[in-house]
């Protein structure tokens, strides 16, 4: 590991003040990205900044149909929620149990990595990720590769996830890492269905003919015949980009069939 | 920097290394070296500590993050010459064979009982030891003495 100075911040304010006085400043929430990162010589930063002496930020509370969590909540966590069992249930399949004791939601959002499994549940849920600045639909919020829509220094605080009527999130995951090669969030929201798509691509999509498809006719069988354009797809030792293309459809019929309010 | 850490109820102030990892804090600094560091890429787990209660890779906590912590290592669970329950219960079942991955799944082992809803299931215990590797392949009697152990604790 490069050395780097490990700084603490109180409040939000105080962590934006000391990443925009360094020159190369990273934050660190759980640090299960970055850590191993750091390790590798992937990463060189000047400063990394921890968020979790910060009040506040790993609060989970439901009301009016939206279950907000804190950004600093650990995965482990948000497995024990109980108001959307899909997200839950996703949470609970993300890595190990160590991980699951250390790795944050917003940490992860951020990270944007193309295997995540939270950014299938922000899109296919229809989240709103909250900063220190702004509100940021999840439909917005992930842009390309390791890549989001959050400014430089710019702080998730939150997430906040509408309760679907019925959602279900299905995954074929690497039998080493448990990242996902390919995810799947099904869910029959207020705002119609949605489908996000995780592990296929450089970052997190939605398939909008899928969500046609199952607005039809809400069954597995629907989506017979309806073609994934895998051209775009992730192809590495793991799978190719046609065997990705594959799985979105499987994982998709998965999800459909395991659909719970 | 300075770092404040219960470590097995003795409370430590240590300078460390800005970059320290917690593993490099317990074993180095504090002279715990039960904790062993396997693979220090995340992925073995042999490093399991438990950090405010909850299983944690030593070697991927900087020690800055786990400032004003209270931290359990395998030194810290037995009570005198009584071993904890998971301990009593690996040796009773030959669950180490070379021993090197054993504190790190006692470690986990434990966390995975205590925060159970319920009796953990065969399956149940193997998804939950999910971190820990053993390198011996020793997997099936780490599976019985976990199962045997939630009886007693």
């Amino acid at each position: 590991m490069y050395t780097f100075n490990f700084r603490r911040a109180s409040n939000l304010d105080e962590a934006q003040q000391i990443h925009q006085s360094s020159s190369d400043a990273v934050y660190v929430a759980g640090g299960m990205t970055l850590i191993p990162s750091l390790k590798l010589r992937l990463a060189n930063p000047d400063d990394v900044v921890d968020l979790s002496q910060i009040d506040g930020l790993g609060s989970i509370s439901s009301a009016d149909g939206v279950v907000s969590i804190g950004a600093m909540a650990r995965h482990c966590e948000v497995a024990a929620t109980s108001d959307i069992p899909a997200l839950a249930a996703l949470a609970n399949r993300i890595g190990d149990a160590q991980v699951r004791n250390r790795g944050t939601i917003g940490g992860s959002l951020a990270n944007n990595d193309p295997a995540a499994d939270y950014p299938a549940a922000v899109l296919g849920l229809g989240a709103i990720v909250h900063t220190n600045a702004r509100a940021i639909a999840g439909d917005d919020f992930f842009v390309d590769l390791f890549e989001t829509a959050l400014d430089e220094g710019e702080i998730i605080t939150r997430v906040d996830f509408p309760i679907p009527r019925r959602a279900a999130y299905a995954k074929f995951a690497n039998q080493a890492s448990k990242y996902a090669v390919v995810g799947v969030m099904v869910a029959e929201t207020d705002a119609g269905i949605r489908v996000g798509v995780t592990g296929a691509a450089a970052c997190a999509f939605r398939l909008t003919s899928f969500e046609e498809a199952l607005s039809t006719n809400m069954s597995a069988s629907a989506l017979d015949g309806v073609e994934v354009d895998s051209s775009d797809f992730n192809s590495d030792l793991h799978a190719s980009a046609a065997y990705r293309g594959s799985l979105v459809t499987v994982m998709a019929k998965q999800a459909v069939d395991q659909l719970t309010t | 920097m300075k770092v404040d850490l219960t470590v097995n109820g003795s409370e430590h102030a240590v300078d460390v290394a800005d970059n320290a990892l917690l593993s490099d804090v317990l074993r180095e600094t504090l002279g715990l070296t039960g904790t062993h560091v396997g693979c220090d890429t995340s992925q073995c787990g042999a490093c399991t500590v438990h950090l405010n209660g909850r299983s944690v890779k030593a070697c991927t906590v900087l020690a800055g993050q786990a400032d004003g912590g209270d931290v359990t290592t395998i030194e810290g669970i037995a009570n005198g010459d009584d071993l904890h329950p998971m301990q009593v219960a690996f040796r009773a079942n030959h669950a180490l064979q070379c021993g090197f991955c054993t504190p790190g799944m006692i470690m986990s082992a434990i966390d995975l009982v205590q925060s159970a809803d319920g009796p953990l299931s065969a399956e149940d215990v193997r998804d939950g030891l999910e971190g820990n590797f053993c390198r011996c392949t020793g997997y099936h009697n780490i599976v019985k003495a976990v199962l045997d152990a939630q009886a007693n604790m």
